[in-house]
């Protein structure tokens, strides 16, 4: 069966569509990681393999405060948002259904539903009072931000580790007389802890690749890389661009491997 | 249910709530609340030198469609907000029909595919997806721009003389948005492809049924639910995008982003901008409503 049912469900024209696809969506990134080696000045003519770019973007103050910045916004973000994101999916799963449980979810996902630049106006509006009447100007608001918007990237694998896993190790340390706590602190987190890395990880990069809420909340000075890019590309587009976005290329892959390798299932 | 039973399941219920306070007042301050506040905005009077005078009005929603006509003296259709609209509604509508034409087949082709090549296909689909949104755009622009690979490619093997002007217009947009948002249409497709019965299109061939009407008639009825949510999945973010129409469109082809960052950063008319934002968000909320009502019809309907 499993044979004639492969062939019939043949389309015409499927794999070549889909394959063009797969070539459409990577031509154009493959391009850029390889003009980022560009040793002429050109972005368009190749003028032989150099590193000279990534030399020049390593040199650039700018550039390495943005990245700096990043970095900071990106691990706070990721730290917090994956504490409270365990903290809820441990109170909304695993329990009778509760008044209110809906809301929470609905909050809690909110950010993937509004768009970006609506909640990017709002937080611009918000937190500009802010400043104004504590005149406190720092990375707080940028990381209290991305803690929000990275929230419901960190809660959905954790909540998904939660649903799946098998309540009678944590039945059977109870009737073993465990706390409640020392059950949790030995056999809940332990179990549960590829979900939080994993959630750990796509906050990381979705606050990483943020652009829209960064560009209206931030304070004079405080461009993070993305930000630093898209005003680069406002002026003129050079390979050190190119560069900036291979190495952001580079730490996405690399953390979306760990990612499938976590959450992976073991059949 | 007993007092003890009882006591439990209050118990459980206000342990629920204590975890996810702290999650909730965070989203309150840096998410949610603020909306509230883009709404009172918007029924404030501009300020000429940026935020807003604590004066109600309703002009920031009139100057959504209208204009004020200092010379007649009397509010007129303002058409170059029309025309963004019209653009960004028709932009995203495009995009979401071209992502569908190349999603589909992509998703039915990672579907088909034996199980074990399955994880690698779909894999090559996720990396773009979460790719960095101005990288992406940032690297079909390196294709598409005047001394592009595109043009480089057609004026080597000598179709063109000079560069086709793709870059700053509508077109570009077009093309930008489809290449970004691709994957969104296709993972949801994918999903609900991969759990449809292939037997039945054995049962469809054997009734003489020729392959267009399978395709109409079987698997699309089927696989609604995944084109539903493809097709939200990629619109809503079509509709308020910003980076993509900001680098491929230039100044000239505004999207609805694009405009209410010029209210803000530089057109210093807040409300009009906060108007603008409430509008655009009631629409996508709109968007989502329905395919929550659809998904749920089909729910209960059952499938298969």
């Amino acid at each position: 069966m499993a044979e004639r049912g492969f062939q019939i469900s043949r389309l015409p024209g499927v794999a070549t569509v889909a394959i063009g696809a797969f070539v459409i969506l990577y031509l154009p990134i493959v391009t850029l990681v390889i003009f980022s080696f560009n040793a002429s000045n050109s972005v368009a003519t190749w003028g032989g393999f150099s590193l000279h770019w990534y030399g020049d973007a390593w040199a650039n103050d700018d550039v390495k405060a943005a990245t700096m910045r990043s970095l900071i916004i990106g691990v706070s973000a990721a730290f917090l948002s994956t504490i409270l994101a365990t903290l809820a999916a441990l109170g909304t799963t695993r329990r009778r259904a509760f008044k209110g449980q809906t809301f929470i979810y609905v909050v809690i996902n909110q950010p993937l539903m509004v768009p970006e630049i609506v909640t990017a106006v709002a937080l611009m509006i918000f937190f500009g009072i802010v400043k104004v009447a504590t005149g406190y100007q720092g990375l707080g608001y940028l990381i209290a931000a991305h803690t929000a918007f990275c929230l419901p990237f960190a809660y959905l694998p954790i909540r998904a580790r939660l649903e799946s896993m098998d309540l009678s190790l944590e039945t059977a340390a109870a009737d073993l007389y465990a706390t409640p706590w020392q059950t949790f602190r030995r056999v809940t987190l332990p179990l549960l802890a590829p979900g939080i890395m994993a959630g750990a990880m796509l906050a990381f990069v979705i606050s990483l690749d943020d652009v829209v809420i960064t560009e209206f909340v931030k304070s004079g000075g405080q461009d993070t890389l993305p930000t630093y890019m898209l005003g680069q590309l406002r002026r003129s587009f050079t390979p050190e661009v190119n560069a900036i976005s291979t190495m952001l290329l580079g730490v996405t892959v690399v953390m979306l491997t760990a990612f499938f390798l976590l959450t992976r299932k073991k059949d | 249910m007993s007092p003890a039973e009882d006591n439990a399941v209050r118990t459980s219920a206000r342990n629920g709530w204590l975890l996810s306070l702290p999650a909730l007042i965070l989203l309150a301050f840096a998410a949610s609340g603020p909306l509230l506040i883009v709404i009172w905005y918007s029924f404030l009077t501009a300020n000429d030198t940026g935020n807003v005078i604590h004066e109600w009005s309703v002009e920031g929603w009139k100057g959504i469609f209208l204009t004020y006509d200092i010379f007649e003296e009397r509010y007129a259709l303002a058409d170059a907000h029309l025309t963004i609209f019209w653009r960004s509604v028709w932009l995203s509508l495009t995009t979401t029909a071209l992502t569908f034409a190349i999603g589909f087949p992509t998703a039915w082709f990672i579907a088909t595919r034996p199980p074990q090549q399955r994880a690698m296909w779909l894999f090559l689909i996720t990396i773009p997806f979460w790719t960095n949104l101005l990288i992406r755009t940032f690297a079909i622009n390196e294709v598409i721009r005047n001394e592009g690979l595109l043009n480089t490619l057609l004026i080597w093997v000598g179709a063109i003389d000079t560069p086709l002007q793709i870059n700053y217009t509508e077109t570009a947009v077009l093309i930008g948005m489809t290449y970004v948002y691709l994957p969104l249409m296709v993972l949801p497709l994918y999903a609900t492809i991969e759990r449809f019965d292939m037997r039945l299109l054995e049962a469809s061939y054997d009734l003489y049924a020729s392959r267009w009407a399978t395709l109409r008639r079987v698997i699309l009825p089927i696989v609604k639910p995944g084109i539903i949510a493809g097709s939200i999945l990629v619109f809503v973010p079509s509709l308020g995008a910003y980076v993509t129409p900001r680098i491929l469109g230039g100044g000239k082809n505004m999207m609805i982003g694009n405009f209410i960052e010029l209210q803000f950063l530089q057109g210093k008319n807040w409300p009009l901008g906060a108007a603008l934002s409430v509008a655009l968000l009631i629409i996508v909320m709109g968007a989502l409503l329905v395919y929550v009502r659809v998904a749920n019809r089909d729910r209960s309907q059952g499938h298969g």
